[in-house]
């Protein structure tokens, strides 16, 4: 019997059964797909915040107050931690030999008013570098004034839905808003961007630093974002910056500084182990189709029991029997992995249109994975029924018992 | 020729030994038209089972042309089935999802013989049972005479030298019967040697030699004329 005929006798003996074989088949793509769009899910939500971060440059330094042991996690907060000051960036700035740039982080939110209109918007307070450094881009008009760091100004640059809202068609240029109970003047209105790291960018107000920490009272900076030089010197400017704060903080060692390597591994590793937490998930759907194709398979091979003696009578060695009931596992768990594959791509790509910011690909491994295991599970869950099949005595097959 | 000597089968029921076949001795020249007739439980179908090679008996010696098969693996007993033993069953034993010409094609596939040979094979087998124009029907569209036809087609396609026919006419209304008999004595005469297991005395007297069984021994032995 050659390969080919094996094939052939097992696929009529599937179109034999046309709902039996559909079913199985349903439950094999089901448990194939979910693997691939899960996995695909997974590595697209890895690949959206690799590429958030990326966009920022991957020489940045992320200064945090407070102190963590474990690099890549936002710290605990409490304790004597010192403020980190704009007196701390002067110096990091003075003597930093590595630093390019640096913008201070001030943060907070406040109502935002222009005319009768008002609205409840982030404040961001900061320097002229944060356009560089967060690779913002200015829209009309222009970014903040460059002032000493410690002396505000009544200025503000406002993001386009803040734009939209407060000012709809009137230009905003120029016009005075309210933030809290200070008055600021529009100078400039950022390029739309959306959302970046957690925040939309669009729905904020930039003011400079020091106007936003006396607006809203507060003592110590909410980051120090840190521009280098070039890549390869990130770690010999961290440890730079960490010598200056120290000495600057009584020789504490009090702040945390964020490498972007650092955050990004450890998003990495999150999403890592989240994307094989969702294959683990998706296996186990898996293992259920292989064993709906036993249960299918045992009760064939209990159908056909008579078939089984003809076979036999026929000639058929139990060798014979065992590859005709296996081929007949492995074509069905191929054909449902085939099915799910396509059922995997389909869901991907209906999810890339519906999320464009986040593409969903399915990872070769996964593809790989998924094939692999629907083979295996079909050989693995048909040997069973197969050897029953081959171990039949012709002469009670042939009674049909 | 086959050559029983002294051939024996029990079987175990529970705790009780059930002896089938007790010390069963028997030649069957090559050409013999044979009928094994016997009340139910006499062991005829157990002959028919250890002729065809689908079962061992428990003691004695079967010799099939000059070769003891009685203790032969069960790999080399499914060579001799497929290369010279044909049977014919009661219940025709048809692949309900394949074809006439399917049906019959199922022991050269299980050969191995090249399709184009299984093709030119088919096409003669059936033409041998009338049934040319039956090729491509599926056996619910064919009636239980013309069924039985396709299954002679079958247990013939691959040139044995033994038919095996298990009651070959007790699903069949009498006209049917008549024309599967006609039928088998006709290859009986081309040189095929049958055994026929048989109830109805018309069908056994047509044979021509009977073999009478009861409780597992042969109880008589000789020609119908």
């Amino acid at each position: 019997m050659s390969g080919l005929d094996l094939l052939r006798f097992a696929s009529m003996a599937l179109r034999g059964h046309r709902l039996r074989t559909i079913l199985t088949l349903l439950g094999m793509s089901i448990g194939v797909g979910a693997v691939i769009l899960l996995t695909a899910l997974g590595e697209g939500a890895r690949a959206y915040v690799t590429n958030e971060f990326m966009a920022l440059g991957s020489n940045l330094l992320i200064v945090l107050p407070g102190k963590t042991e474990t690099t890549g996690n936002a710290p605990i907060l409490g304790g004597t931690t010192r403020p980190l000051t704009l007196e701390d960036c002067e110096a990091i700035l003075r003597r930093g030999r590595r630093v390019r740039r640096l913008a201070p982080l001030s943060v907070g939110s406040a109502r935002v008013g222009y005319g009768e209109k008002r609205r409840e918007v982030t404040v961001l307070g900061s320097t002229p570098d944060l356009l560089p450094v967060r690779r913002l881009e200015v829209g009309i008009g222009r970014f903040l004034p460059e002032v000493e760091i410690d002396r505000g100004a009544p200025v503000a640059v406002i993001g386009r839905t803040v734009q939209q809202e407060l000012f709809g068609s009137e230009n905003p240029l120029g016009r005075p808003i309210r933030i809290g109970d200070w008055r600021f003047r529009v100078v400039g209105v950022l390029a739309e961007k959306g959302q970046s790291l957690g925040l939309n960018m669009d729905d904020v107000v930039i003011v400079p630093v020091a106007s936003s920490m006396r607006l809203f009272n507060q003592a110590s900076l909410f980051r120090i974002l840190i521009e280098v030089g070039a890549h390869s010197e990130i770690d010999a400017a961290r440890l730079d910056v960490l010598d200056i704060l120290k000495e600057r903080h009584e020789g504490e060692e009090d702040v945390t500084i964020l490498t972007q390597d650092s955050v990004l591994g450890a998003f990495n590793r999150i999403l890592g182990a989240l994307t094989l937490a969702l294959a683990g998930i998706a296996a186990v759907s898996l293992s259920v189709a292989g064993i709906g194709i036993m249960n299918v398979m045992l009760v064939s091979v209990s159908e056909r029991t008579p078939e089984v003696g003809l076979l036999k009578a026929l000639g058929a060695t139990p060798r014979r029997i065992l590859q005709v009931f296996l081929v007949e596992a492995v074509l069905l768990s191929t054909a449902g992995g085939l099915l799910g594959l396509l059922v995997g791509y389909l869901g991907s790509a209906v999810l890339s249109q519906a999320f464009p910011a986040m593409q969903t690909h399915p990872p070769t491994w996964a593809v790989v994975a998924a094939i692999v295991v629907s083979l295996a599970a079909g050989a693995l869950f048909g040997v069973l029924p197969a050897r029953r099949a081959a171990r039949l005595d012709p002469v009670i097959a042939l009674a049909g018992r | 020729m086959i050559e029983l000597r002294g051939l024996t089968r029990h079987f175990r029921v529970g705790d009780q030994t059930v002896r089938a076949l007790q010390d069963v001795s028997l030649t069957i020249p090559d050409g013999d038209y044979l009928a094994l007739m016997g009340p139910s439980g006499s062991g005829k179908s157990t002959l028919l089972h250890l002729l065809g090679c689908l079962d061992r008996p428990t003691g004695g010696s079967y010799v099939l042309d000059g070769h003891e098969v009685g203790t032969l693996p069960e790999g080399e007993l499914a060579q001799i089935r497929s290369r010279k033993i044909g049977f014919v069953f009661q219940f025709f034993h048809l692949v309900p999802r394949l074809t006439a010409a399917g049906n019959v094609e199922l022991p050269m596939i299980l050969a191995g013989i090249r399709p184009s040979e299984r093709r030119a094979r088919v096409a003669k087998a059936l033409a041998a049972v009338g049934l040319t124009d039956r090729a491509s029907h599926r056996p619910d569209q064919l009636s239980g005479g013309q069924r039985q036809r396709v299954a002679i087609a079958r247990a013939t396609v691959m040139g044995p030298s033994i038919l095996l026919a298990d009651e070959p006419t007790g699903n069949l209304d009498r006209a049917s019967g008549k024309e599967i008999i006609e039928l088998i004595e006709r290859m009986n005469r081309d040189g095929l040697t049958v055994v026929v297991v048989t109830h109805d005395p018309e069908v056994g007297g047509r044979a021509r030699r009977i073999l009478k069984l009861v409780d597992g021994l042969i109880v008589s032995d000789g020609g119908t004329a």
